[in-house]
């Protein structure tokens, strides 16, 4: 049962490796790589919301900092990428852990709202510190460089976001089935069970939560090599929203229910394009479809419908 | 010494007085119940020693420490386990991953060594997962073991919360009315199963409304009425208190 689970990783692993060889051309690698990308930090948020129960709607903000780590500590103080990278994750972190840990000692579900506060101000503060972010016009960001290596062209990218990708799925599945896994799902099925077990629950849901917003933290400053350009809107509620939605649509507590979001949300408003001023109103009927007749998710939905033939 | 002390315990919500002045003690090794009409304030009881709430005064004391106002965990780690009267079962997970959860404390719990899959917490954790499923035959759910918990019925689930609680390995066990909602023969399999949970060397503590298996089991009661101790003893000595026949049957009986 459980090795099962690892079946869909040697899947993910061989479309990753095939991929390149059936794309038709630069559009699609792009795509792919965006898809990528979101699938790393959907990933990352599923955990947070899909798998503890706890909501998220300022994971862009975070996805900023990264971002703008990258892109305003090479350019003005001359830091190497990677260390502005690790720079923005450990900032990102400390500042999760911060918000989180007074807000986890409240009973209720507080954290969608400060965190949906969070994000705004980062966004604002992102638009108006001109001198070093470029307000709203956003930033140029150096390329990507390691050991006299730069990363330049779309297909080194995609190398290395697949593999981010494969690895980022083995570390899920191999997290949701451990001791700390299981008492991050147990606070959700029932707080007051696993506090009595002996689960600290404070401690899960800053430690899952600072998880979730570093990997939006590293994939934020991804983002801002890969496409060489930061603006405030990578930090916006849009966003926030968006990759949240993409948990849900591919399925709460989904591993790859996360994928499947994450690459269909990608997908959508370029196949959407068409439509020509329509495509936010389409977007959100499809949306809309989903919930009403997939509550749970596309994933978790069509894995019960395999699953009832074993269960009787 | 008493395993467990309580001494003038009381909680207060607002001007409702739940728990008043209320003192016991508990042997080791014995099962003690605790009974009262609806609202007597066992539950509450309940929460006050594992750590859900908080005593507004007195003082409890599990082998001479004094626990009051601990935080579930921390009394988690010095061997006290509990049931919910109202299942308290986490619906999201597998029937054994609800029982592996009671074995928390023992467990290696580091994140990164799990999402590294290191071959220590995997093996750790296969030899926890055989564990489970001997719990989960020991409370008589063998047929259950490859089950989610939301595909099984009632009386299966008031069992694996006690399979949940074994798990934690504790001295002592609190059971919220195990027999509740049960019909006369889960009633008597539950009875056989808390004698075998006391016969294993741990202590229960038991609040339940069938007085045939509270007088079968108990070692001792204690009455509980409107927040405070009725009466204290043996069945034989609860069952002829004049206090205690009162309160179950009203005041001119």
């Amino acid at each position: 049962m459980q090795k099962r689970a690892y079946y869909g990783l040697y899947i993910v692993i061989a479309i990753l490796a095939v991929l390149p060889m059936v794309l038709p051309n630069s559009f699609y690698l792009d795509l792919a790589i965006r898809m990528a990308i979101n699938a790393v930090i959907v990933l990352g948020l599923n955990l947070l919301i899909g798998f503890a129960g706890q909501i998220s709607l300022g994971h862009a903000g975070f996805l900023g900092i990264g971002a703008y780590a990258s892109a305003v500590l090479p350019t003005h103080f001359g830091w190497h990428p990677l260390l502005a990278m690790g720079a923005g994750a450990v900032a990102t972190g400390l500042l999760a852990a911060l918000v989180a840990r007074p807000i986890f000692k409240l009973k209720g579900n507080y954290l969608a709202m400060a965190t949906l506060g969070l994000g705004i101000i980062l966004n604002i503060a992102l638009r108006n510190e001109a001198t070093w972010t470029g307000g709203p016009d956003g930033m140029p960001v150096p390329a990507f460089g390691l050991f006299g290596f730069e990363l330049s062209n779309d297909k080194q990218w995609y190398w290395v976001v697949a593999i981010l990708l494969s690895v980022s799925v083995w570390a899920s599945l191999n997290l949701i089935d451990s001791p700390f896994g299981r008492a991050l799902r147990a606070l959700h099925g029932s707080e007051v069970a696993s506090r009595v077990v002996g689960v600290d629950v404070v401690r899960y849901k800053v430690a899952i939560f600072v998880m979730s917003a570093v990997f939006a933290s590293l994939m934020g400053s991804v983002t801002a090599h890969y496409v060489g350009f930061v603006t405030p809107n990578l930090a916006d509620f849009f966003h926030s929203i968006e990759l949240v939605t993409m948990v849900v649509i591919g399925g709460m507590a989904s591993v790859y229910g996360s994928l499947v979001g994450a690459v269909l949300l990608t997908a959508l408003p370029q196949a959407l394009a068409t439509f020509e001023g329509w495509e936010t109103v389409v977007f959100g009927a499809i949306l809309m479809i989903c919930m009403i007749f997939l509550p749970k998710g596309l994933v978790p939905t069509l894995a019960a419908k395999f699953d009832k033939g074993d269960q009787a | 010494m008493s395993l467990l002390e309580v001494n003038d315990l009381s909680i207060h919500f607002g001007g409702v007085k739940a728990v008043q002045n209320v003192s016991f003690s508990i042997d080791a090794g014995i099962v003690y119940s605790v009974i009262g009409p609806n609202g007597a304030g066992k539950t509450t009881l309940f929460n006050l020693i594992t750590g859900v709430y908080k005593p507004t005064s007195g003082e409890i004391r599990l082998d001479g420490e004094s626990i009051g106002g601990k935080s579930p965990d921390e009394l988690a780690r010095r061997g006290v386990a509990r049931t919910f009267q109202n299942l308290q079962i986490c619906m999201n997970m597998s029937a054994i991953e609800n029982v592996m959860v009671g074995a928390h404390l023992r467990l290696d719990r580091n994140l990164i060594k799990a999402a590294l899959r290191l071959p220590g917490l995997t093996r750790r954790d296969a030899e926890l997962r055989e564990e489970a499923a001997g719990l989960m035959r020991f409370v008589g759910l063998e047929k259950y073991i490859n089950a989610r918990a939301d595909s099984m019925p009632y009386g299966a689930l008031k069992r694996l919360e006690i399979a949940r609680a074994l798990a934690m390995k504790p001295r002592l066990i609190f059971l919220d009315e195990p027999a509740a909602g049960l019909n006369p023969k889960e009633t008597i399999e539950v009875d056989e199963l808390v004698r075998k949970v006391a016969d294993s060397g741990i202590t229960v503590v038991l609040v339940e409304h069938d007085m045939k298996m509270v007088m079968n089991l108990s070692d001792r009661i204690l009455v509980l009425d409107y927040g405070k101790k009725l009466a204290e003893g043996t069945g034989e000595e609860v069952r002829k208190n004049p206090d205690v026949i009162a309160a179950y049957l009203g005041a001119h009986a």
